[in-house]
């Protein structure tokens, strides 16, 4: 089914370090943003005139004000150590997709116009003039990198290239080189509130869809609700869980599990999408704009909590930033963090005993687990750190008979990219996505001729996306990935009755 | 011989004015530079305490280098270490009277010169074995291997072939705190090595040896992991 223009990898046993070869994934780039996607984000349409200089002073700009960025450009001393961590390098043998080759793209134009250094002494120190050459690599290798944080866990300094590619993609936006693929997302959150570009009237049709086929499965109305005031939760998540499989299973799961809560909850049309591509594009504006939309929907609705379902860079924006970006909280219940993480309501209800679960509604699957980069190693569940390992891996347990983690040295704070995040998620980076999968997909090939593995449980919708096109190029089956609520949602026993009482007042029936 | 005593006086305190106004106009910049974001690189500590203790392995066992890459982490904790008792057993020609736990580590700082000199020369070799590793080195990473190099087995030469008289050394060190000129020894292998240090000290805040102050500010590292119950704000990002 999937036709490739590229060789797809052999898939090995343990992912090999590949030869160097320079320029292997140098044709590779994603469709230039148009004006109309560029100047709702406040970029310029297209390449302005002087855009040499815009840049350079840009730079300048953002290292006074990411210490990341500052620290980051100066302190690399060209170890090794992360050269055979990304993905992208293993799955492609490009030196630029080493994360240092990747940040020495910025780093040599860092050390000609900032650095004495490189001012001086250009050739000594690998100091680079800002060509149209230069930015024309910076265009396809900065969108050749997930934002997956793996090389800041083996750097000795901790050094990002996440930051180095937001910062660089920030930088060509702002002289009018955009990124198609995620800057028309942007505009279209703007415009519409998700994504996917789906209105409001689509939304409550399709949650009275699910609601309808819930009932059809099981007997028992769940509600599936939408912008209803004075809710006491607030759901946000990734629009793909309105519109397909194996998204969708998921959010049928968390209804099942508010249902069994017996809390009221909502989504908002206003806020229907939890990812946050600011972010991608590293630009604080954009993704602080993004965010309001959740603050906004929260007073309008009175709730008393958010949560977030499952969405990998959106629980880090939701995690680590949506206190600063769209805080503080205090109109809501301080008895619970904002905002929490699906599998952290779930796993409470388990620990206190509210949830019945038939394991065996799992049985035809043997599941392993993917712990998705951004969850991994840019957030956390739960009190401890590391909770974003344990908690969803109980949450697979508590419903599944039958799981296997996969190779050590690719999961946890090792865990390998799906290969489609970070703004990576279009057509026109499909031989990247294939290439870039090749590790995780030879860790899970492992298991499934080790193990009988059947199925791979994800937490964010990117990386569902992602399988769901990219393993049939290895030979798998795209329904191999699946929701980890899904699983959730399958085992659940629910509790029939007391909730069509509850909500008898709505209109759907 | 006037001369030379004038021109190595002058070396050092030019050397020393340049690594100390170099260092704290760069730690200035990092300490006054924000960080708008919450990204410490997870699981990450939730306490100030634990922070501290993660920053300590990463500086003094090189955690993360250990997790990344064996051969990278046994060559460059062996030189760094090296590194460090030899700096504590020269500590002896700037200080008087020399402390007790200086006069202890005098033996190890011996081995010390050589750990630094093997580690560097395992460093080095990844630099051409390598071939991911040759590919990210520029010439000014062979030269600071080659003056680290130089330094450690110019040092070591003159501990065991070619001596020269330490103890005008030191009061030639001794002097220049006061301004009060002592003669060096003309020593060429001595002068070498002087050299050769000063270059070091000059060359450091403007070359990736800022690696040392710069681990400190990485905020990957250095943030404690509490976003949602600690509101996060710098001045730019309100």
């Amino acid at each position: 089914m999937a036709k490739a223009t590229f060789v797809v990898p052999d898939l090995t046993q343990y992912t090999e370090v590949p030869a160097v070869t320079p320029g292997a994934m140098a044709h590779s780039s994603p469709f230039v943003s148009k004006p109309e996607f560029q100047e709702p984000l406040g970029f310029p349409g297209e390449l302005v005139d002087d855009w040499q200089a815009k840049a350079i002073d840009k730079m300048g700009e953002l290292l006074g004000k990411y210490r990341s960025l500052r620290v980051y450009m100066d302190a690399c001393v060209k170890c090794g150590a992360c050269t055979d961590k990304c993905h992208y390098f293993l799955g492609t043998g490009d030196p630029k997709n080493m994360p240092v080759g990747r940040q020495d793209l910025m780093r040599k134009v860092y050390r000609r116009y900032f650095t004495l250094s490189g001012k001086l002494f250009p050739k000594l120190v690998g100091a680079e003039d800002f060509t149209k050459e230069v930015l024309d690599d910076w265009y396809s290798y900065f969108h050749q990198c997930s934002q997956c944080r793996r090389c800041s866990v083996f750097c000795p300094y901790g050094i990002d290239t996440a930051e180095i590619s937001m910062a660089a993609r920030e930088i060509m936006d702002s002289i009018g080189v955009g990124q198609k693929y995620c800057n028309e997302i942007i505009a279209k959150v703007y415009r519409v509130g998700n994504n996917l570009g789906l209105p409001g009237p689509a939304l409550k049709d399709t949650l009275e869809g699910l609601e309808e086929d819930v009932y059809d499965d099981t007997g028992v109305r769940v509600r599936y609700p939408i912008d209803q005031e004075g809710a006491d939760i607030l759901l946000v998540t990734p629009s793909a869980d309105f519109f397909a499989e194996p998204h969708v299973d998921g959010l049928i799961g968390y209804g099942k599990v508010f249902h069994e809560a017996g809390v009221s909850w909502t989504v908002s049309s206003h806020a229907s999408e939890a990812a946050n591509f600011g972010m991608f594009i590293g630009s604080y504006d954009n993704m602080k704009r993004v965010s309001q939309r959740i603050r906004e929907a929260a007073i309008k609705l009175k709730v008393k909590r958010i949560v977030f379902g499952e969405c990998g860079h959106a629980w880090r924006v939701a995690y680590s930033f949506l206190n600063t970006l769209a805080g503080p909280w205090d109109f809501l219940d301080p008895r619970y963090p904002v905002p929490q993480h699906i599998c952290e309501f779930t796993y409470e209800l388990i620990q206190q005993g509210k949830l019945t679960f038939d394991k065996s509604a799992n049985d035809d699957k043997v599941l392993t687990f993917h712990d998705s980069c951004n969850v991994a190693r840019a957030s956390r569940m739960g009190d401890m750190p590391g909770g974003q390992f344990e908690i969803p891996r109980a949450l697979i347990r508590a419903s599944c008979n039958h799981f296997y983690d996969m190779d050590e040295d690719t999961i946890r704070d090792r865990t390998f990219c799906c290969g489609g995040g970070g703004g990576l998620l279009t057509d026109d980076l499909m031989e990247l996505r294939v290439k870039g999968a090749k590790p995780r997909v030879d860790a899970l090939n492992n298991v499934i001729q080790e193990k009988g593995v059947t199925h791979m449980a994800a937490i964010c919708a990117i990386c569902k996306t992602q399988f769901s096109k990219v393993l049939p190029y290895y030979g798998l089956e795209m329904d191999q990935v699946i929701s980890l609520h899904q699983l959730v949602g399958d085992a659940i026993v629910l509790t029939p009755g007391s909730d069509d009482e509850a909500d008898d007042e709505d209109d759907d029936d | 011989m006037a001369f030379l005593t004038n021109f190595y006086a002058f070396l050092f305190y030019f050397a020393a004015l340049v690594l100390v106004t170099g260092l704290v106009f760069k730690i200035v910049r990092y300490v006054r530079t924000p960080a708008p974001l919450k990204i410490p690189t997870t699981p990450a500590p939730v306490t100030g305490r634990g922070v501290v203790l993660r920053m300590a392995r990463e500086v003094v066992l090189f955690e993360s280098l250990f997790r990344a890459n064996k051969w990278t982490w046994i060559f460059g904790w062996m030189f760094h270490f090296g590194l460090l008792l030899v700096t504590l057993r020269h500590l002896r020609y700037f200080i008087e009277p020399v402390w007790f736990p200086i006069g202890l580590v005098q033996p190890f700082g011996i081995y010390g010169g050589m750990a630094m000199v093997v580690g560097l020369g395992g460093l080095w070799s990844r630099r051409f074995l390598v071939d991911r590793v040759r590919y990210i080195t520029s010439p000014s990473d062979h030269l600071i291997l080659a003056l680290l190099v130089l330094i450690g087995t110019t040092g070591l030469l003159m501990k065991f072939a070619l001596h020269t008289d330490i103890v005008e050394i030191k009061s030639f060190f001794q002097g220049l705190y006061t301004y009060n000129l002592q003669p060096l020894p003309p020593d060429p292998m001595l002068l070498l090595h002087l050299l050769l240090v000063a270059t070091l000290l000059i060359v450091f805040p403007y070359s990736k040896l800022l690696h040392a102050p710069g681990i400190f500010f990485s905020p990957t590292r250095n943030q404690i992991d509490n976003p949602r119950e600690v509101r996060h704000i710098t001045p730019w990002a309100k």
